[in-house]
């Protein structure tokens, strides 16, 4: 019997009750949101189960919503079972203030990297991560370039107008 | 009978420098022989890291072929060559490994910032893009365009070459290239 959304949601609510909130199906991608304490228990228990067998972490990413005040940073998990080929996704919120999740790299090697990317680019703090340094920005960078409260633009260039570029005052 | 295909009928050969010349010997000044020399037989190092350096391409191979400049040698190791092009997008990130090596290159040496991006950051007016590689290194000469046709590039070697051609046997020695180098942070 092939795995359907509804399957997966049945057996996920029947292990962690109503502490999953949030479901939607864009695309028919399941989607559910998590607190950030069950992260790693969601993800072992999504890789241990013989029918649900999500065994690949296709992808690992925050989001940066400042309107939500006390759940700021948003870490999302993209899962993928290879055998059914079914993907779902997950996501934590966490403080701004306190932006710690716990890290997957005891569960999925391919998280050291993403994880550390994250970092990087949204300063998420991941509990029990082996190396969390910077790896795409320059290590002298001194703040998250991802978070909206920072402008994209180099703001150490002195020879571009701004109203050539389309975001001059007008 | 003349064979029907003619091959290389438009060669075109440099001027003797001015001299003074008689049977067996020509006196001239030694600066035009070396600038002569030198102006002729560049060979670039291309620092190529997107679509810019696909041109570069273009502009060595046989259709636009770099090398009726004398640049037939385009050498990668920087212990070899006499101009640094770069080409393409350079985060802030490859800053650094840049300015390595530039610093490896021996004098004389010249750079050449081909493209939009090389020479100003170009449309990447961002938090990890270098804003043209002036900031890191000295350039000689910029190649405008997004990215440059091989004219272009072509033209911007000629520009080289004419530098190449006018510049003095002491200016490498000179204040006032020890100071621009200084104001890049070198020596």
């Amino acid at each position: 019997m092939a795995l359907t959304n509804d399957i997966i949601r049945e057996k996920l609510t029947e292990k962690f009750g109503d502490a999953l909130t949030d479901w939607q199906e864009p695309y028919g991608m399941l989607t559910f949101t998590a607190p950030k304490e069950l992260n790693l228990k969601i993800l072992q228990h999504l890789y241990d189960d013989e029918t649900l067998g999500f065994r690949f972490l296709t992808d690992l990413q925050a989001v940066h919503f400042p309107d939500r005040k006390g759940e700021e940073l948003c870490v999302v998990y993209h899962l993928h079972n290879m055998r059914d080929n079914v993907r779902i996704r997950f996501k934590v919120y966490t403080d701004i203030q306190s932006p710690d999740v716990f890290s997957a790299t005891s569960l999925y090697q391919t998280a050291n990297w993403m994880e550390r990317e994250t970092y990087d680019f949204f300063g998420v703090n991941f509990i029990g991560h082996p190396n969390l340094i910077r790896v795409l920005n320059v290590d002298e960078m001194d703040y998250f370039p991802l978070r909206k409260e920072y402008p994209v633009e180099d703001q150490t260039r002195i020879d571009k107008d701004d109203e050539m570029f389309g975001r001059g005052t007008y | 009978m003349s064979r029907p295909v003619q091959f290389n009928n438009t060669v075109k050969f440099q001027g003797i420098p001015e001299g003074y010349m008689g049977e067996g010997f020509m006196a001239t000044n030694f600066e035009k022989v070396v600038s002569l020399a030198r102006k002729n037989s560049i060979w670039p190092l291309p620092f190529a890291t997107s679509c810019c350096g696909i041109e570069f391409m273009a502009t060595m191979a046989s259709h636009y072929d770099l090398a009726r400049f004398g640049s037939e040698r385009v050498g990668f190791s920087p212990r070899q060559c006499d101009l640094l092009m770069v080409m393409g997008t350079i985060a802030k990130k490859m800053g650094p490994v840049l300015k390595q090596v530039y610093l490896q290159m021996a004098e004389p040496r010249w750079v050449m910032a081909v493209g939009a991006c090389a020479s100003s950051g170009g449309i990447f007016d961002s938090y990890s893009v270098l804003q043209g590689i002036d900031q890191v290194i000295p350039v000689d000469v910029y190649v405008p365009g997004c990215p440059p046709r091989p004219e272009a590039i072509l033209d911007g070697f000629m520009k080289i070459q004419e530098l190449v051609d006018k510049e003095g046997l002491r200016r490498r020695n000179s204040d006032q290239y020890r100071d621009l180098l200084a104001g890049y942070g070198i020596q």
